[in-house]
């Protein structure tokens, strides 16, 4: 097995576009990023699980390791800089090296690319249409960033087509409590001298908490000096949209949502 | 005559500046921190009290060391004559001007990638005679010359090819350093080594996975007990009159695929009280027989001496990563009582003799099952206190669960062993708190609540003060009696180490590592 490893790779060097040396374990390989097919692909998957699930969650989830489902992973822009994140850990961090051969490592990389990353779907909307419901009827920029321009109350948005469904979309429109992002924390708090704020939490420590306020404005508290602290989880500020919009409106939202997929 | 016989006296007091007897009496010298947990007994409590509760408002940062290295820093330092030493990730030494922070020397160790399942950390050093030694992460024990720190000797503990790691601080009893190894998530077998101090050479070696024809191996089905992990991660503890080492041990691997060991996998998840000089195991008291929740028992045996059901009795106390907290006779094992201290399901109870009556529904399956504690405990290696003056045990507790799906789980030399993963827990924020527990009864006390799962150990000192910190940056003191807030201090990065106290200069001091640097407090003038 090792030795078929080996060829392979020689082969993947020589005729490959991509083709780069590492030094793990005091031995220099040779790798070049095969195309993955759907037995990779599983293949991957079944490293995936043995060795990242526990740390990086059963779908790339996060946990005590980093969110893997979604567009940008920092540490690994590119494919060949994930390899090298997997064979060789991020220094001073958890992430550690991993001897696995580079067929292998080519293989998982090939895994976590999928993973929270939702492949363009048919819509039946239009996407042009939408973006003007998303700015006049919808005033979603109130709340929502897309491309750097908007409110900062809400989730950015600008790669929300290539990490959620068109189904999430949808229900979130109608029903935005029905699956609220994770770490999203809508607060009321009440003050010493009676004052009722409500906001989203930005952070939070033992002593203090900070928060948006529904007006857009950053507030820091210390815990001393509030009355009353409520936390309200899957909760969400964001009014349903099922009365406002017609049903081709939506349509047309979703498609408009469906194209926003960030920068590859 | 008298002059020769002064030069003598000076010269061996340099060649020896922590003879063993000054380590088995460091609760005498509180101005000092001479080993891991501050003394034998591992009660990380100090006598000094010039840091209160009425003028802990004036404590102030008295200087800040910076690590080069950005990665969590866990060392708990150790002081004395004038010095600082701390570890540094993953494997390096510093020592530092206690006047200052300034660094007076440091060793650097080259590191081979190591596979590690939580970091390339490191916990601290130990100190004798006139050696500093330092577990590194690829499985070998250096001794250090204390006044410079260069290498005497380095030795291969283990094999780290075979993930074998160290990141616990040494042990240093008599004329021994007794050091542990790291790996059970990729399948070690796990031991506990004595080493010649002057020579490096080893002197025992207890495995806590038996091999076959010795006592507790048929605790193992088939060949399981070769990878069965029972790692001995965290620094134990030592009773010079019983001449007992008191250390935990971990889970068995594969953590959680419990059907390719069947059994109840001993020595895993134990309190091991081994003979110090011969490394002879005197007794072993198994908290998590069969464990599937990689609720390992790495934790800080307390030892206290203290009546318990009317009768003075020498006992071990232990603030477990499966939620409870137990009470045991340290010269015989014997089970006195546990409490649960954090929310816990996976057992449904523990019987007169402490073995839990399982939650079964709580072992890792297919579908996916989800259990309190997660795994990274209810405790975890992070050190405990014991306050005299209160008759308080100061336990930070972790409110965390998860849900385990069971994957394969085949070996492989130097890759993860485990047998599932896990998913977080949807809408459901984990939380923590510093819990104080009656000692004997276990009852809490009171509780300082924490926004996040807390990583910092706990110092009490006779200052009727309890120092820890928590994951967002603050480091903050208690009122040991009340729980009460008294002072915190924002230092920026998260707190996952020990905190520790001693005097110079007439003046006490308490230090922490927090974020990559060391930070100490004293009281402004």
């Amino acid at each position: 097995m090792v030795r078929r490893t080996f060829l392979l790779e020689i082969f993947w060097c020589a005729v490959g576009p991509t083709c780069f040396s590492l030094s793990g374990q005091g031995q220099a390989e040779s790798v070049r990023q095969p195309p993955a097919t759907p037995k990779d692909l599983a293949a991957g998957e079944r490293i995936f699980r043995t060795q990242c699930a526990s740390c990086h969650g059963q779908r790339g989830e996060g946990g005590r390791g980093a969110t893997l489902a979604q567009w940008r992973l920092p540490h690994a822009p590119n494919d060949r800089a994930m390899f090298d994140v997997i064979k060789n850990g991020i220094p001073e961090t958890e992430m550690p090296g991993h001897w696995y051969t580079s067929g292998e490592i080519w293989q998982v990389v090939a895994f976590v690319r999928r993973l929270g990353r939702i492949p363009p779907q048919k819509v039946e909307g239009d996407p042009s249409r939408g973006e003007k419901q998303y700015e006049s009827k919808g005033d979603c920029a109130r709340c929502h960033t897309v491309n750097g321009r908007g409110g900062a109350l809400g989730p950015d948005l600008t790669d929300i087509g290539a990490r959620r469904s068109t189904a999430y979309l949808r229900e979130s429109l109608l029903d935005p409590e029905a699956a609220v992002p994770e770490a999203f924390m809508q607060v009321e708090l009440t003050t010493q001298d009676g004052r009722r704020i409500m906001g989203v939490r930005l952070a939070e420590d033992t002593f203090s908490i900070q928060i948006r306020d529904l007006s857009g404005q950053f507030r820091s508290f210390f815990k001393s000096e509030l009355e009353q602290l409520n936390k309200q989880p899957g909760k969400s500020p964001m009014p349903s949209y099922r009365q406002l919009f017609s049903g081709r409106e939506l349509d047309d939202l979703i498609a408009y949502l469906h194209s926003l997929r960030g920068s590859p | 005559m008298r002059r020769y016989a002064l030069i003598i006296s000076l010269a061996s007091s340099l060649l020896a500046q922590v003879p063993y007897e000054r380590v088995l009496h460091a609760a005498r010298e509180p101005q000092s921190w001479l080993t891991y947990s501050g003394t034998y007994n591992s009660q990380r409590y100090s006598r000094l009290n010039q840091i209160t509760r009425t003028n802990i408002g004036r404590l102030k940062v008295a200087w800040i060391y910076q690590i080069q290295a950005h990665h969590k820093v866990e060392t708990s330092p150790l002081v004395f004559d004038g010095i600082m030493y701390i570890s540094e990730p993953p494997s390096d030494v510093t020592a530092l001007d206690l006047r200052t922070g300034r660094p007076i020397w440091s060793y650097r160790r080259s590191m081979p990638a190591v596979p590690v399942c939580c970091g390339q950390v490191n916990r601290g050093v130990a100190a004798l005679d006139d050696q500093i030694f330092v577990g590194a992460l690829d499985a070998h024990l250096i001794a250090l010359d204390m006044k410079t720190g260069r290498v005497r000797w380095d030795v291969e503990v283990a094999a780290y090819k075979t993930a074998n790691s160290i990141t616990l601080a040494p042990l240093a009893v008599k004329d021994k350093v007794i050091i542990g190894i790291g790996g059970a998530e990729y399948g070690i077998r796990g031991f506990l080594d004595a080493y010649d101090a002057k020579t490096g050479s080893r002197v025992w070696r207890f495995w806590t996975v038996p091999s076959p024809g010795e006592p507790g191996n048929k605790s193992w089905s088939g060949d399981s007990w070769r990878h069965g992990g029972a790692p001995t991660w965290v620094t134990g503890s030592y009773d010079p009159v019983a001449n007992l080492l008191y250390w935990g041990t971990g889970n068995p691997g594969p953590d959680y695929a419990g059907d390719i060991r069947k059994g109840d996998n001993l020595y895993s998840d134990c309190l091991i009280a081994l003979d110090a000089d011969t490394g002879k195991l005197k007794w072993y008291f198994q908290f998590t027989p069969h464990d599937v929740n990689d609720i390992d028992a790495n934790q800080i045996p307390v030892l206290l001496d203290a009546t318990f059901s009317g009768k003075p009795r020498k006992l071990v106390l232990f603030g477990n990563r499966n939620g409870f907290y137990y009470i045991l006779d340290r010269l015989s094992g014997e089970f006195l009582s546990a409490k649960q201290f954090a929310t816990q399901t996976w057992a449904k109870r523990l019987d007169e003799r402490g073995r839990p009556i399982r939650n079964p529904v709580t072992a890792p399956s297919r579908e996916g099952a989800t259990v309190y504690p997660d795994d990274d405990g209810a405790a975890n290696w992070y050190s405990p206190s014991y306050d005299p003056q209160t008759g308080l045990f100061y336990q930070n507790a972790r409110e965390k669960g998860a849900k385990y799906f069971l994957t394969e789980a085949p070996y492989i030399p130097g890759r993860q062993y485990l047998g599932a993963n896990r998913q977080s827990l949807n809408g459901v924020e984990p939380w923590g708190a510093l819990r104080a527990l009656d000692a004997i009864s276990g009852d809490v006390k009171w509780e300082f609540r924490l926004v996040t799962p807390p990583w910092a150990g706990i110092l009490s000192t006779a200052g009727g003060l309890v120092f820890s910190g928590d994951m967002e940056g603050n480091f903050f003191a208690l009122d040991a009696v009340t729980g009460k807030s008294l002072w915190r201090l924002q230092t920026g990065g998260p707190i996952v180490a020990n905190p520790i106290t001693y005097m110079n200069e007439g003046k006490q001091f308490v230090a922490i590592a927090a974020g990559s640097a060391i930070v100490a407090f004293s009281l402004d003038q």
